[in-house]
């Protein structure tokens, strides 16, 4: 049993770590509300006033919103439906016995790490220039006219760019749960006759979902954020997220207040998000 | 009995699953390639990629143009230093939860009690700030009063919880999305933030931590704190307590069992979460490309350079970018597990 003097040491340790977060956490929220309510333009300081809820109103009305709101939803539907597919299927491939697991692991896995400045980079231009990509090669190839990415379906490019980089995230969690699948019961299985599908859909697909909920709900709480994809392709315009139009007005259009109030909305939305997350979290915690 | 893969399904396994995996890393093996060509050669790259001469100049131009070092160096500074700085709080932390948990909340009130607290101080909050007009710009301290009194019942209420609660809020910070922390990160970095232009009688024109090492350095640790210490409490979990009633019963005092029974087990935890924790800032692209442009900035703000370049550019790029990720790809390659594991806050292990 932990000692009285072991368990104050213990609130004593734990305090730093509490009071950074509860700082962290607490005093950006605070301000944010503190200016989501006021008029405050950075070219025009001196003009500073209450203001209401008319940031939130002009924030809300703002034509570029409704559609935002759409990208924002759509981008993070559009990635989990790839990595999600593509992780099950990747890591049921990966857990067969074949030669050179490792190599084709590291492979796999190789884009998770790439910093998402470099992966828009080089996917915006060494793959998909309409011109000199290689995509526009292996269009032409095949006797296709290559596809204009970022000009004709700009959300679909960001989306593949952000699928690749989350993808070997879905397959590493996916594998590393699969693993864990117990041999006897594969072997069981298979004494019993059960099929490939039927293996898959009754053993190893329950197996899965745990994780599969894990992925989704981890994946959703940084795909909502997505920014640097979208900043460094210059989509902004056309498909651009939640994020990107706040960090806009307060690039583009210097109003602090407008910016402050689309934070907050962001912050709703993710806690809507994030509720679920806890508690699920919470709850194999406690197992 | 083990399953028996025949030769040529184990085969057929390893062709289908090289193939992925290439598909898979080929925009990384294309820039690999582009970097060591011309500008010239790497425009028209698949026709002659074999053919086209190997060239070292793009990183010499990468180099000399921009001083590319240097941001090595700012990239180095914050993901080391940051991960550090996080270490110091999370491993006391860490420990405190893992082997001083507390069972229940130190203060005993209902949840609806709690809720009509804070609810009560937020009210109170609200009045002031509408009372006195909402405009804080010369008088700091009545925003840091009114900061204090929104955020202590919140602190408040947290620092009463038992260990898991704790640790699930520690969680919930991270779901703060940057989008809302930007505007008052923003804020206070930079002198023009209404609650920091003066204090008292201080002249505060000076306060800058934009692009400072001084600034990037905490908001990275803050950033991934709650993963640091996740990771590192799942990890200092799983030290059989035994162990340490063993070494007490052995007339071990605190420091003792902390410093010649802990400390070891405790070692490769702590290497893990270092390396995650490294790979993490490395990466970071929101708030570097907002808060830094040059004194301070990393490589991904070097690299987002190149959205806009003029002429040729992709033997560069592709020269930039290979150096900007191949030393934490290949951390990557040996922290696969403790991947899964932090980013998952131990969830799949």
């Amino acid at each position: 049993m932990a000692t009285r003097q072991g368990q104050a040491l213990g609130r004593l340790a734990v305090a730093p770590a509490v009071a950074a977060l509860a700082a962290w956490s607490i005093v950006p929220l605070a301000l944010a509300i503190y200016y989501a309510f006021l008029h405050y333009q950075l070219d025009n300081p001196d003009n500073t006033f209450f203001a209401g809820w008319s940031n939130f109103y002009y924030f809300v009305t703002d034509p570029f919103f409704a559609k935002d709101l759409f990208n924002t939803v759509a981008l993070v539907l559009l990635v989990l439906a790839i990595t999600i597919a593509g992780g099950v299927l990747l890591a049921i491939l990966l857990d067969r016995p074949m030669w050179g697991q490792g190599i084709v692991r590291v492979m796999v896995i190789s884009p998770f790490f790439i910093m998402p400045t470099v992966s828009a980079l080089v996917w915006k231009n060494l793959m998909m220039h309409p011109v000199y990509g290689f995509f526009a090669h292996v269009w032409r190839a095949f006797g296709l006219t290559p596809v204009d990415w970022f000009a004709s379906i700009p959300l679909l490019s960001v989306g593949i760019i952000v699928g690749w980089q989350w993808l070997p995230f879905a397959t590493l969690i996916l594998l590393t749960a699969l693993q864990s699948l117990d041999l006897e019961q594969k072997d069981a299985a298979q004494m019993d006759g059960a099929g490939t599908v039927d293996f898959f859909r009754h053993i190893t697909l329950p197996h899965l979902m745990r994780p599969i909920t894990v992925v989704i709900l981890i994946e959703t709480i940084f795909l909502l954020n997505v920014f640097a994809e979208i900043k460094v392709t210059s989509v902004g315009g056309l498909a651009g997220n939640l994020t990107y139009l706040v960090f806009s007005q307060l690039n583009d259009a210097n109003d602090v207040g407008e910016a402050a109030a689309g934070g907050l909305i962001a912050v709703v939305l993710a806690n809507l998000v994030s509720a679920f997350l806890v508690r699920i979290v919470g709850r194999n915690l406690e197992a | 009995m083990a399953r028996r893969e025949s030769l040529a399904k184990k085969s057929a396994w390893t062709l289908v699953a090289w193939a992925i995996g290439f598909v898979m890393f080929f925009p990384i093996f294309w820039t690999g390639i582009a970097a060591f060509k011309s500008e010239a050669d790497a425009y028209s790259l698949p026709r002659t990629w074999l053919t086209s001469p190997w060239t070292l100049e793009n990183f010499a131009i990468v180099q000399a143009r921009s001083n590319y070092l240097q941001y090595v160096f700012n990239t180095t500074v914050i993901a080391v230093l940051s991960t550090l700085l996080g270490l110091a709080f999370a491993i006391p932390a860490a420990w405190g939860m893992a082997f001083q948990p507390e069972t229940k909340p130190s203060v005993n009130l209902s949840g609806k009690a709690w809720a009509l607290i804070l609810l009560f101080f937020f009210a109170v909050t609200a009045a002031i700030a509408l009372s006195v007009g909402w405009r804080m710009t010369d008088n700091p301290l009545l925003g840091l009063a009114l900061i204090l009194l929104f955020g202590l019942p919140i602190a408040a209420w947290v620092w009463t919880r038992r260990t898991g609660d704790k640790l699930l809020w520690m969680l919930s910070t991270k779901m703060m999305p940057p989008a809302g922390a930007l505007i008052p990160i923003y804020l206070i970095f930079n002198r023009n933030g209404l609650v920091f232009r003066q204090w008292g009688g201080v002249d505060l024109g000076d306060w800058n931590l934009i692009d400072t090492f001084a600034g990037m350095v905490p908001l990275m640790m803050l950033l991934n704190l709650p993963i640091v210490i996740w990771m590192l409490y799942t990890y200092f979990k799983e030290i059989p307590f035994e162990i340490l009633e063993a070494a007490r019963m052995d007339g071990a005092g605190l420091w003792q069992e902390l410093s010649k029974v802990l400390a070891p087990m405790a070692v490769p935890g702590i290497a893990s979460t270092l390396l995650l924790n490294v790979i993490l800032s490395w990466n970071e692209a929101f708030w570097t490309l907002n808060l830094t442009n040059k004194n301070a900035a990393p490589l991904s703000f070097f690299i987002s350079e190149y959205s806009s370049p003029e002429g040729q550019f992709w033997a560069k790029l592709s020269a930039a970018s290979l150096m900007a990720i191949a030393p934490i790809m290949v951390l990557g390659w040996f922290s696969q597990r403790q991947l899964v594991r932090g980013l998952t806050f131990g969830a799949v292990k």
